[in-house]
């Protein structure tokens, strides 16, 4: 028998994307305990976000994350429609579900060549790159960016997806069906990928219910669970999403990291399913329904109530709790990202596994230190302003935005 | 056995625990073109029944936990638990895995501010209430005191409570002003 020893991993670690700290047990090669401790990127996002008004949060709230900065946003604006009774027209709920969906194929696809590199494949990691950049250039169609798009208003979305861009969004559709096969293909039938997928990270399902599990990482423990489909938001309740697991490709759920894979490959295919169902079925009306901001401002500062938004995001459910209590800003401001549920579902996991796999395992949840530690900011900050490292003035942030949209120009003329 | 819905265990709860059990608030909202409806109940619970509710509504339908919010409002600090429980689409007609939220609040004196930890019913309560000992100073018996989000070394202690939020704010809008004040040197 070996004897146990501590192994540590992080909080920088080059297998971990984000800060965070892994204290790991080990007899010989093998894991017999973990203790994770996020917050090693926790800036206080939501203590800033109770010191302003909240439509300046709602920037705010996009940034808890650049790779879910539609889901945040998206949820934030529900939960003070919600507490204030703001109505949202329909055409902005088919809106905002394209947008999230979109939002849904850049994250997995992003996610899936992550893996592949944790495996150290990465023919495939370029293959995922490849695959994701398509999304990013039709979030930057529909929205003007590739990240932070800017897209949410409480009462709806500030840009239209008019008809004449059907056609392109329904092209990415179709590439995305598409993609959908080859993706299976490589995922599926690669030697390389199923001897480090299959039976490693066993989650099951008692353990993903008891741990609250969310997302792909509870779908792929066989619980049919999505907020789309159990709590209907947006245009989902049209759609009739249904919640997947990996049933019906596999023929049995094992809850390891194959099959987490399997759930979100089969949800890219879904996403664009839903985009196709929303672009056809579109209402025409008005995109928002308080087009001034003054005019919000004031009717936010009258508020007096609670609400909670929830919302299937990439990784799991996602909600942000406000209250209001007649005030510029809110009292309380509550963001919990499925990192937040998930990051527990490791301990099980690993438990067993060889020091190997953690890389493996540990992206298998898709884990969003950001979101979970809610915003790292990083950058120079700017000495002029006599600012800690890391911070921008908003004039600076202004002044670089003036900046992209002419060197955005440029290019734009550059194509005539 | 058909699982038994929101409602059903809000008017149980009520039955079992009367004047412990208060603000019962249903709250309905429909979105989309088909105007699916989700539905909430918040309710209230006296501080001495916390934990046997908790129990209680894991008997009836294990729930899931998806995050303890709260807020110090000077007096009290005032948790919600935000529980799900799913519901049989035998008795939903039309609905899949539908689910329906529970969202227990619960006032802790803010001068002992001391509550029990779910953990042994809801494992997955865990990182929820450790955020909650550190950023509001609620003690949650059970869980230790192991720092999970504040750096050790920071030296910050509990960022959400009234007194430190308005320390916070005092502080952004001195940082307003002298960036004000600088505008005119960035823009030379």
């Amino acid at each position: 028998m070996h004897d146990a020893y501590k192994m540590f991993v992080g909080p920088v670690h080059p297998s971990l994307e984000e800060p965070i700290f892994f204290d790991f047990k080990i007899e010989g090669e093998k894991i017999v305990g973990v203790n994770i401790k996020p917050g090693n990127a926790h800036r206080g996002i939501e203590a800033l976000g109770m010191q302003r008004n909240p439509v300046k949060v709602l920037t705010l709230a996009e940034r808890v994350c650049g790779i879910c900065s539609i889901s945040h946003p998206s949820t934030y604006a529900r939960a003070v429609e919600i507490a204030s009774g703001i109505e949202v027209p329909a055409r902005a709920d088919y809106i905002r579900t394209i947008m999230c969906e979109l939002e849904r194929i850049h994250s997995h696809t992003l996610w899936a060549g992550l893996l592949a590199h944790e495996i150290g494949f990465h023919s495939v990691l370029h293959f995922g790159m490849k695959v994701r950049e398509h999304v990013m250039d039709m979030l930057e169609y529909v929205s003007g960016n590739r990240v932070n798009y800017a897209m949410y208003t409480f009462g709806g979305v500030r840009r239209d997806i008019p008809k004449e861009k059907h056609e392109k969004l329904l092209g990415a559709v179709k590439y995305y069906k598409d993609a959908y096969d080859k993706l299976y293909d490589v995922f599926l039938h690669d030697k390389t990928i199923a001897a480090r997928t299959e039976n490693v990270g066993v989650l099951s399902k008692r353990n993903a219910l008891e741990l609250c599990a969310v997302g792909p990482t509870a779908r792929g423990s066989g619980i049919a669970k999505d907020v789309r489909a159990d709590w209907p938001y947006a245009a989902y309740g049209d759609v009739g999403v249904k919640a997947l697991t990996s049933l019906p490709v596999r023929g049995k759920i094992v809850g390891d990291v194959l099959d987490r894979t399997i759930v979100r490959l089969m949800e890219v295919k879904q996403s664009a399913e839903i985009i196709e169902h929303c672009l056809d079925q579109m209402p025409s009306g008005p995109i928002m329904s308080i087009p001034k901001i003054p005019v919000m401002l004031s009717k936010l500062k009258s508020v007096t109530g609670e609400g909670m938004g929830r919302q299937e995001a990439p990784r799991g459910e996602l909600a942000h709790y406000v209250r209001f209590n007649k005030n510029e800003a809110m009292e309380t401001w509550k963001v919990k990202a499925p990192t937040y549920n998930n990051l527990a579902t490791i301990a099980p996991m690993i438990q067993n596994m060889q020091i190997a796999d953690i890389p493996v395992v540990t992206s298998s949840i898709d884990p969003c230190i950001a979101c979970l530690d809610r915003v790292a900011l990083v950058g120079e900050g700017s000495k002029k302003m006599g600012k800690r490292p890391g911070t921008l003035s908003k004039y600076e942030l202004h002044d670089l935005c003036i900046a992209k949209s002419k060197s955005l120009g440029k290019i734009e003329e550059g194509h005539h | 056995m058909a699982k038994l819905n929101a409602k059903t265990i809000i008017t149980n709860l009520e039955k079992k625990y009367a004047d412990k059990i208060s603000g019962v608030r249903e709250e309905k909202h429909n979105y989309g073109l088909k105007k699916k409806e989700t539905l909430t109940y918040w309710f209230t619970v006296d501080k001495s029944i916390f934990k046997s509710v908790v129990s209680e509504i894991c008997e009836l339908s294990y729930p899931f936990l998806s995050v303890i919010s709260g807020r110090d409002d000077g007096k009290n600090i005032h948790l919600i638990y935000h529980m799900y429980i799913s519901i049989d689409p035998a008795d939903s007609p039309g609905a899949k895995n539908k689910e329906e939220g529970l969202y227990l609040s619960v006032a802790l004196p803010k001068n002992n501010p001391k509550i029990e930890t779910i953990t042994d019913l809801i494992p997955g309560a865990r990182i929820s209430e450790h955020e909650k000992q550190e950023m509001l100073g609620v003690n949650v018996e059970g869980i230790g005191d192991e720092k999970m989000f504040l750096p050790e070394q920071s030296g910050i202690k509990c960022p959400w409570t009234k007194e430190s939020l308005a320390k916070q704010k005092a502080q952004a809008d001195k940082d307003q002003a002298k960036e004000e004040a600088t505008k005119g040197d960035i823009d030379a």
